[in-house]
């Protein structure tokens, strides 16, 4: 039987065309400028809720809706002004350790977000933001490592008493003089012990040895450097307040940074460019803190303050700083307690190795000390300066003599326990980064480009279906429908693959509402050439539509290939736009085949047909 | 449209030597002149700003020259309230901190400060990354339809192919570079997207022409071109025209940013639909296509002989 599907193909389009309709509707309902407020470490109690919801109210901002739900508090508001007014007033009340964030939340209604759908991830050119390329400066890390390896070898050596006439750094090597050869099977055993990272080439003379960072360690330095840096950069991204901030690794090198909806980049650049250090002290039990608060600190000691606010004196001498930490890990110990784990190099590890052996049973703290980067305005002008911010975050007791490696116990949730190691590694001495790349997008200029796009798709698809319509009549409408359909399937994809939509993305879809309709003419002139030639009506819509499949298969095939280099090779809003064009050209040809025979067959099959209205 | 009977391969020299001026036109502009690279590619600030009324480019100029930024480009950005400012990379200055400097400075005793619309930093190394890659798509994609369309139908046609394609690039980025225009990264998507897309027109009338060279074994190849090309003439035509249809809504409506990435395809759909019906398939004639190079090969039924 000519030009009839079988019943499980009809269905095979419907469901699709139907569960599209239903994963692209999302898009359908917009957001609402919204205010979300978490609390850095620990999660919101009801009673703070509570407080939040009455302080927006003062503010006169008319709320959508309050929600609080995980610790979590968001606040739906009905335009952006009331947004930032409500957010200044939260970020004056709340103080540091909150997060009050600016988000765009959607409105997707609660049956569709039961069944995961969501509008489209928008780029950052379509709602505007920041989108930094920081590079992590690698040689930098390798020398601080050799540095270390440097300090760490002459403590090593002066422990294994073994006796050295020089160690110096030269074009890479570390050079190990020592005063007799006869040594050198005891410092070979201490280089086998405690410095698997380098690498040993013996030289001719006989008292030296020549070490290198081996390749597997400078690997190693390499990642962690990265590593180490995506960690702080996360942190200080926190105290930015942006929803849905990306940061990615990109490359060996590279860290991607986007942070959605902010606008003041200045101050984004700050906060990421914020360098932190920590330092151990001893904490001075001997003099009463209340004193100190009052303004008589003693000689010596000096009055910080922990998290919880509560003051706290402490010894000024300092043990250790930030950059002598090599590394640190939350786990638990022993008896399941969670705990933090030190490592500290070889400096580091006598000075606290000293201070342990003196001080068993005496409480030591962590510092932890911002130096940020602010701009204010002073009488009407802006002065840049750097701010130094000191703040008690870890207090524990010395319970034994220890020196490289070390725990920290008594912490009171493993949360804390990944928060303290994180600040701790954030603190240490991190390779140097760059911005090397910045994107930044107004509020204004993203609208604009949806405003833009929008208008630019209703005019394209306007054109299209009204030149499609004039030129092939019925089988024109056809096309039209398996147009819109091909439109709504890829905003459905995009959707439900939550793809970045990009400007160029844009242009991507309108792209293919033009070229996706050549499927639906290549068939067309085809059946209307079978007509030509003195076909029956039915025979020539089998035809056209055979004939016509290889050539379609063909010819969407390059623009399909040339898609996918450019989405390998593509960055950012390029990637997007290849996106759409691999999306728009798989579902055009489903659609235009397909989609378009059924609804001819539903009107031509299984009947005699005169006259096509072609 | 009723079949047209157009002699497009006997009168294929005219073509020829019109493509041949374009195209080495096009190609000495591209020496001589080069492109107009966008700070994707060669790196540096771009800054555009927006205004209630009017800007005072001038003061803007004066302004930025003052505090020591002399290399600053200064113009308006698709109206006249938006201005867009262009920085060259500086060695020495903290690139992060050139776009905060440059806003603080021309807000400077201003009434009404200038609203930021987009901040653009591109790093050397970052630029000639970009650069790289967009290199490497060209060739890559290149490398892949090449391979593709000699699998699909034999290498004469392939040749032809790319051929025809490389005359749409070059004669587009010909033109770019003549009319000074600027060439980033979304210019360079769409130029990755007009070789899908020309190819795409080329490969159907190939297509035609191969199922021709089976159909008519009594008629020249010459012949069969011409007919090819014909009976697909008014496809090729009304696809061109879709396209185009949503390229110009794009053009006009689609704002600045996206300006140049339609313009390309403009250029890109004219040329390709031209070097489609009038390079191609003369191409692959000249490259001594023949019916001995697209028979189905004769099935070896020897297999099936012996069978009971």
């Amino acid at each position: 039987m000519q030009n009839h599907f079988p019943l499980w193909k009809n269905i095979v389009i419907i469901v699709t065309f139907l569960v599209s309709i239903i994963y692209s509707l999302p898009n359908l309902y917009g957001d609402d400028p919204s205010v979300q407020i978490s609390h850095t470490v620990n999660k919101l109690t009801q009673a703070q809720a509570t407080d939040i919801e009455v302080a927006i109210k003062t503010t006169g901002a008319t709320v959508k809706t309050f929600e609080f739900k995980d610790g979590k508090v968001v606040a739906r508001l009905t335009n952006t002004d009331d947004q930032m007014k409500v957010a200044d007033l939260l970020r004056d009340k709340m103080g540091n350790d909150y997060t009050v964030a600016l988000n765009l939340a959607p409105n997707t209604p609660d049956w569709l977000r039961a069944i995961g759908a969501q509008a489209m991830y928008l780029g950052l050119d379509l709602r505007g933001g920041v989108h930094f390329l920081l590079e992590v400066d690698m040689d930098a890390a390798v020398k601080q490592a050799e540095e270390r390896y440097n300090d760490d070898l002459r403590l090593a050596l002066r422990e294994a008493k073994i006796h050295y006439q020089a160690v110096t750094k030269d074009n890479g090597f570390i050079k190990v003089t020592l005063k007799s050869a006869d040594d050198k099977t005891q410092l070979m055993e201490v280089l086998s012990k405690e410095f698997r990272g380098l690498t040993v080439t013996e030289p001719e003379a006989d008292e030296q040895v020549w070490l290198k960072v081996s390749e597997t360690e400078v690997r190693e330095i390499k990642k962690s450097a990265v590593a180490q840096n995506m960690t702080t950069l996360r942190n200080r991204v926190n105290e930015l307040g942006v929803a849905e901030p990306v940061i990615q690794q990109q490359g060996e090198n590279r860290i991607m940074v986007q942070l959605p909806g902010v606008q003041d980049t200045s101050r984004a650049k700050e906060i990421l460019g914020t360098t932190a250090t920590l330092e151990y002290h001893l904490v001075d039990t001997e003099h009463d803190v209340q004193q100190a608060v009052s303004g008589h600190a003693p000689i010596g000691s000096r009055l910080y303050y922990e998290k919880n606010g509560s003051p706290i004196l402490l010894d000024k001498r300092i043990i250790i700083t930030g950059d002598q930490i090599v590394d640190s890990s939350s786990s638990s110990d022993d008896d399941g307690r969670p705990s933090v784990s030190i490592s500290l190099n070889g400096i580091g590890a006598s000075k606290m190795g000293k201070l342990t052996q003196i001080s068993i049973g005496k409480p030591m703290a962590v510092v932890f000390i911002e130096y940020k980067n602010e701009t204010r305005v002073v009488n009407g002008q802006k002065v840049r300066h750097k701010e130094k911010v000191e703040k008690v975050i870890s207090v524990a007791t010395i319970q034994g003599v220890f020196s490289k490696r070390f725990q920290t116990t008594g912490l009171d949730s493993p949360q804390e326990a990944r928060n303290l190691s994180l600040l701790l590694r954030a603190g240490a001495l991190a390779a140097p980064v760059d911005i090397v790349e910045e994107r930044t997008v107004g509020p204004s200029l993203g609208q604009d480009n949806i405003n833009k796009g929008m208008m630019s798709f209703i005019v394209g698809f306007a054109l299209v279906v009204l030149f499609m319509a004039v030129y092939y009549k019925l089988f024109g409408l056809i096309a039209n429908a398996a147009l819109a359909f091909n439109v709504v399937i890829v905003v459905a994809v995009l959707s439900m693959l939550q793809a970045t939509l990009t400007l160029p993305g844009i242009a991507g879809i309108i792209l293919t509402v033009g070229m996706s309709v050549d499927a639906n003419v290549l068939i067309f002139e085809r059946i209307k050439e079978e007509l030509n030639n003195g076909n029956t009506p039915q025979s020539s819509i089998f035809a056209g539509y055979d004939k016509a499949f290889g050539t379609i298969l063909d010819s969407h095939f390059t623009n399909l290939v040339v898609a996918i280099v450019l989405f390998a090779f593509g960055t950012g809003s390029v990637k997007g736009f290849a996106v759409t064009l691999i999306i728009g050209i798989l579902s055009s040809m489903f659609t235009a085949i397909t989609g378009t025979r059924m609804v001819i067959n539903w009107i031509y099959g299984n009947k005699h047909v005169e006259k096509l209205s072609i | 449209m009723k079949t047209t009977n157009i002699n497009f391969i006997g009168n294929r020299n005219i073509a020829l030597i019109f493509s041949g001026v374009l195209s080495l036109i096009s190609i000495i502009s591209l020496a001589t002149q080069g492109l107009h690279m966008g700070i994707d590619f060669t790196g540096g600030t771009l800054i555009e700003v927006g205004y209630q009324q009017p800007a005072d480019l001038n003061a803007l100029r004066q302004k930025l020259d003052a505090e020591g930024f002399e290399s600053a480009t200064v113009q308006n950005f698709g109206t006249a309230k938006d201005v867009l400012i262009r920085l060259k990379l500086q060695e020495g200055v903290s690139s992060a901190d050139l776009s905060t400097q440059v806003l603080e400075t021309i807000n400077k005793d201003m009434a009404e400060p200038a609203s930021l619309r987009r901040v653009e930093f591109v790093g050397p190394q970052v630029g000639d990354d970009l650069a790289e890659d967009g290199f490497l798509a060209l060739l890559y994609s290149s490398l892949a339809i090449l391979a593709y369309i000699a699998w699909r139908f034999e290498w004469k046609f392939s040749l032809g192919a790319i051929i025809a394609t490389f005359h749409d690039v070059i004669v587009t980025l010909g033109l770019f570079s003549l009319l000074g225009l600027e060439f980033d990264l979304t210019v360079l998507a769409a130029v990755l997207a007009l070789i899908g897309y020309s190819l795409n027109d080329t490969i159907v009338v190939y297509d035609r022409i191969r199922e021709n060279f089976r159909a008519f074994r009594d008629k020249s190849t010459e012949e069969i071109m011409n007919i090819s090309v014909n009976v697909t003439l008014s496809r090729t035509i009304m696809t061109s025209l879709t396209v185009l249809l949503v390229l110009v809504s794009l053009f006009f409506l689609g704002g600045e940013t996206i300006h140049n990435f339609a313009l390309v395809l403009l250029f890109g759909v004219f040329f390709g639909t031209y070097s489609s019906i009038f390079i191609a398939s003369p191409a692959a004639l000249m490259l001594g296509i023949s019916h001995a190079d697209l028979m189905i090969p004769v099935k070896d039924n020897s297999d099936i002989a012996h069978l009971p």
